[in-house]
């Protein structure tokens, strides 16, 4: 397949691996941010290929994974309003909040639908224009422009029974809180498709104020290796700096068309994070103009802030202070089929893809 | 097992294995290993299929060729010569007669091109919602060789065996989700439903070499890689290059993040070959239609308790878990 297989060319990784083991002289530790690349990272087998000395880690960039238990405990909460339909992204709906999932709401009656993209929510919202549609705003800036376009879209077409639950959030905070909280680490591979969007310069930031390397990557194997050569590089020479790796894609501005509607639709806010707790202005609320589609506009629910189950260690993985391997339940009562915790629920969750693809598990 | 019945116990993988352990065959009294069809007294061998596809039309069949085809297949994997089929329907109150028509043509044909016969039935019709538009269960029985018992249980598998398919992989699972109109695009793709019991026989009348069968449907090739290994205690090895998907559905796949080792298939067989066998028996195969596009996948290893690895097309190493969650449900 055309535009795939170029990127998938055993000669050209087996070069590409050659490339790495004949640089690396120490020990390096990347973080792949993106859970776009831990899923990529597993499913080509890409550490089979890298030499010992070279530790990959998950980051927090699957959202799923980050979206905290009081964002799954509010969409619960609405989905036991009459009249209210939830809409969402398909993981989202197995993952366990405080009592509850969205998936066991849907069985005892609550009506929860899987949506492809906010555009088939709002098609729901026009008919059925006696029910309150409520879609399940996750993602990164990756996502968070479709979502203005459906904001927008329902505001032209003047749907009033439609509206947001809002948990997108912004990737540089969160990076920034790994690198100032001292996990140790010598580079990003950074998300390539937050970066189509925003621009390589959003990570500007991390070499200069944290010395950081960063290489901006896509997703097939021979992105990954020859990102992981630039890293290596980038340290071997003590130059850190932010490299645009997926450049069929990426470049140092981004797209400024959706970063114009993100900017119209959305305002910044402080979020809360799995594994994190409150970050601030990592997250996107509606800006005041589109505060009608805001789901608290027509009823606000109470949750309460629990504690996540403590024998998981989502969190320590989410800031790549472990790994899942680590974790005394992973694989012995946490399963892709029973989760305890969000990481093991999405394809894109560091646990998941360990579950299934990982060799020496 | 105790909570209510999900669709993720219908889709083939872990949980459906754990329903049938914990439950039927407790219940029931049943013994392992799970085969595809029962081997009874003698060589009569028996099974049965119930069918739910949505939508009853698709391109390359429809539900009622898939009914006879599936239990078809069913006996066939198991080293049997399919000969008489049973079929039950539960028809929705206000089903077009003119769709019925030709839902059983279609079953009339499959039944004459795999030389079967359709001997006995039940209709039943429920009220408008109970049922949606149409099922059919189909019950199948086959004459099997004894001396060649040892197809359905795997018993004589040893490492170094050879694994192959009869083609590519995942086209029914994507013609069924094409038709359900629910992507934004069409592709060309048509289901490979088809009866594989005359390829299958020309395979074990010319030569010794089979050692197991078991057809690739609900799960795909993962599935059944994975529970080959649990019945052997094996591990296995397959190259990701050798496995033929045809272009779209990769496309498809790479758009809507399937992995075509897990997309259910309507006329594929997986096949262990003794070693030094494989390439007779992949002659065989591809000189029928159906076979044309075989290929030889991977081998058993001698690891003990091992894992199904893949040697990735970029040179990767990973494991191939049994499928779990809900992937596609309603494809067969």
């Amino acid at each position: 397949m055309k535009y795939i297989d170029e990127y998938r060319d055993k000669g050209l990784i087996a070069k590409l691996a050659d490339m790495i083991t004949a640089s690396v002289r120490r020990d390096y530790t990347f973080m792949e941010v993106c859970g776009g690349h831990t899923a990529a990272i597993h499913r080509f087998g890409i550490p089979y290929l890298l030499p010992e000395n070279i530790k990959l880690i998950s980051g927090p960039g699957c959202p799923v994974c980050v979206t905290g238990t009081d964002f799954i405990d509010t969409a619960i909460a609405y989905s036991q309003i009459d009249d209210v339909i939830i809409t969402t992204f398909g993981d989202l709906i197995r993952v366990p909040g405080s009592e509850s999932s969205l998936e066991k709401m849907n069985e005892s009656g609550s009506d929860v639908r899987i949506v492809f993209s906010g555009l088939d929510a709002l098609e729901i919202a026009k008919q059925n224009p006696q029910k309150k549609v409520i879609f399940l705003g996750i993602g990164f800036e990756t996502t968070a422009p479709a979502t203005a376009v459906t904001i927008k879209q329902a505001e032209k077409e003047n749907v009033g029974n439609f509206f947001l639950l809002s948990a997108h959030k912004v990737m540089p905070p969160a990076m920034e809180t790994i690198v100032k909280d001292g996990t140790s680490l010598d580079g990003f591979i950074c998300p390539g498709h937050v970066a189509a969007v925003t621009g390589s310069a959003i990570f500007d930031f991390l070499p200069e104020k944290y010395n950081t390397a960063c290489v901006v990557t896509g997703f097939e194997p021979a992105d990954l290796l020859q990102a992981i050569l630039m890293l290596v590089k980038q340290v071997n020479s003590n130059n850190p700096e932010v490299e645009i790796q997926y450049n069929r894609a990426v470049t140092v501005n981004g797209n400024q068309e959706a970063r114009q509607y993100l900017n119209e639709v959305f305002e910044y806010c402080n979020a809360r994070w799995r594994g994190f707790g409150l970050i601030e202005d990592s997250g996107l609320k509606l800006a005041g103009k589109y505060e009608r589609f805001n789901a608290g506009s027509f009823a606000t629910v109470e949750v309460s802030i629990h504690e996540e189950d403590r024998r998981c260690i989502c969190p320590e993985i989410l800031r790549g202070l472990k790994e899942p391997g680590d974790c005394p339940i992973f694989a012995k009562s946490c399963f892709p089929e029973n989760p305890v915790g969000a990481c093991m629920v999405s394809p894109e969750g560091a646990c998941n893809a360990w579950y299934k693809y990982k060799v020496s598990r | 097992m105790s909570g209510n019945i999900t669709l993720n116990h219908g889709e083939g993988g872990r949980r459906t294995h754990e329903l049938i352990r914990d439950v039927f065959m407790k219940k029931f009294g049943m013994v392992e290993p799970l085969t595809d069809s029962a081997i009874l007294e003698g060589s009569l061998v028996f099974t049965t299929d119930a069918y739910v596809v949505d939508p009853l039309f698709f391109p390359g069949g429809n539900i009622g060729k898939l009914a006879v085809c599936g239990t078809v297949n069913d006996l066939a994997v198991s080293g049997a010569l399919p000969e008489y089929i049973a079929c039950s329907f539960i028809i929705e109150e206000g089903f077009p007669v003119n769709d019925l028509l030709v839902i059983v043509d279609s079953m009339a044909e499959a039944a004459e091109n795999a030389g079967v016969r359709i001997v006995a039935g039940d209709t039943k019709v429920v009220g408008k919602g109970k049922c949606d538009k149409m099922f059919i269960t189909t019950s199948g029985t086959g004459m099997l060789d004894v001396a060649k018992k040892y197809i359905s249980t795997g018993e004589r598998i040893k490492p170094g065996d050879r694994l192959i398919i009869n083609g590519s992989l995942g086209n029914h699972a994507i013609a069924v989700l094409g038709a359900r109109k629910q992507l934004s695009f069409t592709t060309p793709v048509s289901s490979d439903c088809a009866p594989l019991n005359h390829m299958i026989g020309e395979v074990l009348n010319n030569c010794n070499g089979v050692l197991f069968m078991r057809d690739l449907t609900r799960g795909g090739l993962g599935g059944v890689l994975n529970e080959l290994s649990e019945i052997m205690g094996n591990g296995i090895v397959i190259n990701e290059s050798s496995i033929p998907v045809d272009e779209p559905v990769r496309g498809v796949c790479e758009i809507l993040g399937f992995d075509p080792l897990y997309l259910a298939n309507e006329g594929k067989v997986l096949i262990v070959s003794s070693k030094g066998m494989e390439n007779q028996i992949l002659d065989l195969l591809r000189q029928d239609p159906l076979g044309k596009d075989s290929a030889i996948i991977g081998e058993v290893t001698a690891d003990k308790g091992g894992k199904v690895i893949i040697e990735t097309a970029s040179g990767g190493r990973r494991i191939i878990d049994m499928p779990s969650g809900v992937q596609l449900p309603r494809i067969c």
